[in-house]
């Protein structure tokens, strides 16, 4: 076949676009060395924004740390050795293992009561799931005080299961069970949503999966579910423990607070503060407070893990 | 109202966004910012508007430079891809928003809202939220908000990308009229040639943060001054070629050399409709491996002899396809060929 | 895990299903039901009259008023403390952050512990306030600031996740069309923030109405002047008188139930509105 004609066959050199006709610049002087970097919409500190943070740092500052300050500072000033005695005194101990033992009470239960409620909110329907929504929801608005009232009207000495629980032989107001009651109470919400929340998220696609693989159900939950939910659970944990630890109404109301028998740090505090026993308050107080803060320190640290920022 | 850039560059961390990049729109121009996604187009837009800054190079408005201007001092027209209504705003008061520092008085206001309005087809919907709209009745809010102030020039961040293709068309062909009736000087980016080509006065090709060329979309698409170009504007074969003294070699066929490319090492190409093939049982130079009926044009591909793929289309009723069908022989004619020396 | 074949399984779903209803069931809905029937257990007549007398009246009012100045002055601290977390390039946000969700660790009887011993009339801060002739102790105002200590966490949290997903394009283009930084804050961030800082506030509200701890050891709970509701309750129930306490116990949970239902409304309202 005879050579193909062709046409307009162009170079290849890159032509680097038109550069700039007006380069005659006349006035403005435009030397790029000279010429300093703006970012017209970079962050800038005005003074609008100065005072805004300083005004967001000195309300911070005052109303959450100078309250803690002085509580250093009075302890200090009543005396760290003063302060240790009271605290190893037989009631005080009494009180802190009564908190102890009640927290991780709460702890374990909601371990087990939490992942199942939220298995059973989040993957079942059934009537009467919003109303079980709303009770825990509602169990966040009920004042402490409340919760110790409506209990003692239940297992109270005027109590209408009081003939029942005494007929064997249970006592539940003013006792260590009523303290566990209250306990579960304040602590119900908090595994349960963070467990929600993140079986929400997850969804429920591996469960199907491992059912078509046919998992029973045991080892679906075991194996599957509980892995994924380890992170939501754990926070949830943590924040059951901060919330039993810190729990007073409820416990003052149906537990009487009754030293040695259903006394707990908080309420040891309340009854140390009343009877000017400044040495125990404080030092209750200063060692309920720097145990909250570190475990605010563990749940800060796993909350920023789930929202991922 | 002319923009200018003068080598601008920016940099993101480790990744060279813009490197060097110069132009001129011109006063009244309306001119597209082509190329693939990733390319920096978008960059060159926010810089423009302000809503980024350059590592190096200037930027004017004019004879103004405005490096060190607020967005807000600019008085440039921008529209977002997403469109960025105020959500919270009806269409009337996301329409007046621009004009509130011009203190015009309640009644001008309103009269100009409508008048811009009724320019956009939305006469009405004054009082409608953005949720309450379609993607294309957005796209048209966000126009009109951004012209309400009379801004100098007019930037299009890929206007239309997030429309389905009929909304699409119909748009286009209508913010082409808006641009001739105001005459703002305009400046868009899109990854859709067919988009580019329509709308503009002129094209800008940017690829990897660089200007390929700058030209009338038949320049563009007639003269493509890189291979860059060639490939990515139409459909187009590239070929192996060794430049010898009668001109490029591609395994049997001739094609004439361009002495402007100082390399034996080409790659040729050669756009789909600048082939003729025709039924050759005697010889020819390559054998069909597939045709294909796409609607109203017809895709032939070929293997040719010792080279590899060949593809070329055609009218559906064109006398060349007579008789060609899979596994024939054809002879091929090149009547258009670029070369370019071939890198690596 | 309720798409089963076989009958075991599903037998077992419902099993956990009744054994969560039955522990919710119990531990929540039977004390609640159980204020419900005693407060009302002597007819309107005798709830409306228990709940007017003075003392009780004033002490639900007090619980409201004081609950409500927390909630307006965390609006505003709220909203700024967020705003600069998230917006500005401070040092140290991660310690700022842990201030902030203080009150939600530490007991709140800590709290009323702490607030005695600063604003105590022989300490540093408290003999200031005495020389000045203001009472804080045993006063309204220590009310007012152990609320705004434990409510601190409300709106600040309420609008974080607001703020993180607030689109920029809107503010970009406000910006090129000649806004000021300041018409811009108001015209486009703060009516998307509304409803997140409304929530908070309703929040911290009905959580403040519930407090009891801080509020027992800092007021003093002297009656129509720092005696609150919650406070007012325990004293009914102490003093032998359930009724009186049941009745006050339905008349704040009301309210704060009333506020946290609110709150939920308020937050869907954001999430409808991301029409675009």
């Amino acid at each position: 076949m005879a050579p193909l004609p062709t046409t307009g066959a162009t170079s290849t050199g890159a032509v680097r676009g038109v550069p700039p006709t007006a380069t005659a610049r006349g006035g403005a002087s435009e030397t790029v060395a000279s010429r300093t970097r703006t970012a017209p919409m970079a962050f800038r500190w005005s003074p609008g924004r100065i005072a805004l943070t300083g005004a967001v740092l000195v309300y911070l500052v005052v109303v959450l740390l100078l309250p803690l300050l002085a509580l250093v500072t009075e302890t200090i000033r009543v005396g760290l050795s003063t302060v240790v005695e009271a605290l190893r005194a037989p009631d005080a101990q009494f009180a802190i293992r009564q908190s102890l033992v009640l927290m991780l009470i709460a702890v374990a239960v909601n371990a087990v009561v939490g992942v199942a409620t939220a298995i059973v909110l989040t993957r079942q329907r059934f009537p009467g799931r919003g109303a079980i929504e709303a009770c825990i929801d509602l169990s966040l608005s009920v004042s402490p005080v409340m919760i110790g009232l409506a209990f003692l009207l239940i297992v109270g000495r005027d109590g209408w299961a009081w003939p029942v629980l005494e007929a064997w032989g249970i006592r539940v107001a003013f006792a260590f069970p009523g303290l566990v009651v209250a306990t579960l109470f304040v602590t119900l919400p908090y595994t349960i949503r963070e467990v929600m929340h993140i079986l929400v998220e997850v969804g429920d696609d591996e469960e199907q999966v491992a059912a078509t693989l046919g998992a029973s159900w045991w080892r679906t939950f075991w194996r599957v579910t509980l892995p994924n939910v380890r992170r939501g659970l754990t926070l949830g944990l943590t924040l059951t423990a901060a919330r039993a630890l810190g729990e007073f109404g409820a416990l003052l109301v149906l537990g009487g607070a009754i030293s040695g028998k259903t006394e707990t740090a908080t309420t040891y505090i309340f009854g140390a503060t009343e009877e000017r026993h400044e040495a125990g308050a404080y030092g209750m107080a200063l060692l309920l407070g720097v145990v909250s803060m570190l475990m605010l320190v563990v749940i800060e640290h796993f909350k920023k893990r789930r929202s991922g920022t | 109202m002319n923009v200018t850039l003068s080598h601008v560059s920016r940099r993101f961390g480790g990744f060279q966004a813009l490197d060097d990049v110069s132009f001129t729109v011109r006063s009244g121009e309306l001119v597209a910012l082509l190329g693939p996604s990733g390319g920096g187009k978008s960059t060159i837009l926010r810089i423009i508007a302000g809503l980024e800054s350059a590592d190096a190079g200037s930027v004017r408005l004019g004879n103004e430079v405005v490096d060190s201007l607020h967005p807000r001092e600019r008085r440039v027209g921008f529209v977002f891809q997403h469109y960025a209504l105020f959500r919270h705003m009806t269409v009337a008061r996301n329409v007046a928003f621009g004009l509130e520092s011009q203190r015009l008085g309640k009644r001008e206001t309103a009269a100009r809202v409508a008048e811009l309005l009724k320019t956009v087809g939305l006469q009405g919907m004054e009082n409608r939220l953005p949720s309450q709209l379609s993607g294309g009745q957005r796209q048209r809010v966000a126009l009109a908000r951004a012209l309400a102030p009379s801004p100098r020039v007019l930037l299009l961040d890929e206007p239309f990308a997030a429309l389905d293709t009929k909304v699409r068309s119909e748009l286009r062909r209508w913010v082409r009229q808006l641009h001739d009736d105001t005459g703002v000087t305009s400046l868009f980016v899109t990854h859709d040639q067919d988009e580019a080509f329509a709308l503009a006065d002129r094209v800008i090709v940017v690829n990897h943060g660089r200007v390929e060329q700058i030209g009338t979309p038949l320049e563009i698409m007639d003269q493509p001054a890189t291979e860059f170009v060639a490939r990515f504007v139409g459909e187009a074969n590239v070929l192996v070629g060794t430049g010898t003294s009668d001109g490029v070699q591609i395994g049997p066929l001739v094609v004439p050399r361009d002495a402007r490319v100082a390399s034996d090492q080409l790659h040729v190409v050669v756009r789909s409709y600048d082939l003729k093939f025709w039924r050759d049982d005697t010889g020819g130079t390559a054998t069909v491996q597939r045709v294909q009926l796409l609607g109203d044009r017809v895709k032939v591909e070929a293997d040719l002899d010792g080279v590899g793929p060949l593809f070329a289309q055609f009218p559906r009723r064109s006398s060349l396809l007579h008789g060609i069908e899979l596994g024939c022989r054809i002879a091929v004619e090149i009547t258009t060929a670029r070369s370019y020396a071939r890198q690596g | 895990m309720t798409a089963r074949a076989t009958a075991g399984p599903a037998r077992g779903a419902v099993a956990l299903r009744v054994a969560v209803c039955a522990y919710v069931g119990l531990l929540v809905a039977l004390p609640l039901i159980s204020i419900v029937i005693e407060g009302t257990s002597r007819g309107l007549a005798e709830f409306w009259s228990v709940v007017s007398a003075s003392t009780a009246r004033d002490a639900i009012l007090l619980s409201l008023w004081t609950s409500a100045a927390v909630a307006v002055v965390n609006i505003v601290a709220g909203a700024g403390t967020a705003w600069v977390l998230h917006r500005y390039p401070i040092p140290g946000k991660a310690a700022l952050s842990w201030m902030v969700d203080l009150p939600f660790a530490i007991p709140t009887l800590v709290t009323g512990v702490m607030l005695v011993l600063l604003f105590g009339p022989t300490r540093s801060v408290g003999r200031w306030f005495t020389a000045h002739g203001i009472e804080v102790l045993f006063a309204p105002p220590a009310i007012v600031l152990a609320l705004a200590f434990i409510s601190v966490p409300f709106v600040v949290r309420s609008v974080e996740p607001v703020l993180a997903e607030l689109d920029r394009t809107e503010e970009e283009a406000a910006a090129t069309l000649g806004a000021s930084s300041m018409r811009t804050f108001w015209r486009v961030i703060i009516p998307a923030l509304v409803p997140a800082i409304a929530s908070g506030a309703l929040q911290g509200f009905a959580r403040s109405l519930a407090e009891f701890g801080a509020i027992v050891i800092v007021s003093g709970n002297i009656p129509h002047r720092t005696l609150t509701g919650a406070v007012y309750i325990f004293s009914e129930v102490e003093g032998g008188r359930p009724h009186a306490a049941a009745a006050a116990s339905l008349v704040l949970l009301g309210a704060a139930i009333l506020a946290s239902a609110l709150a939920w409304i308020t937050m869907r309202r954001t999430v409808t509105a991301h029409g675009a």
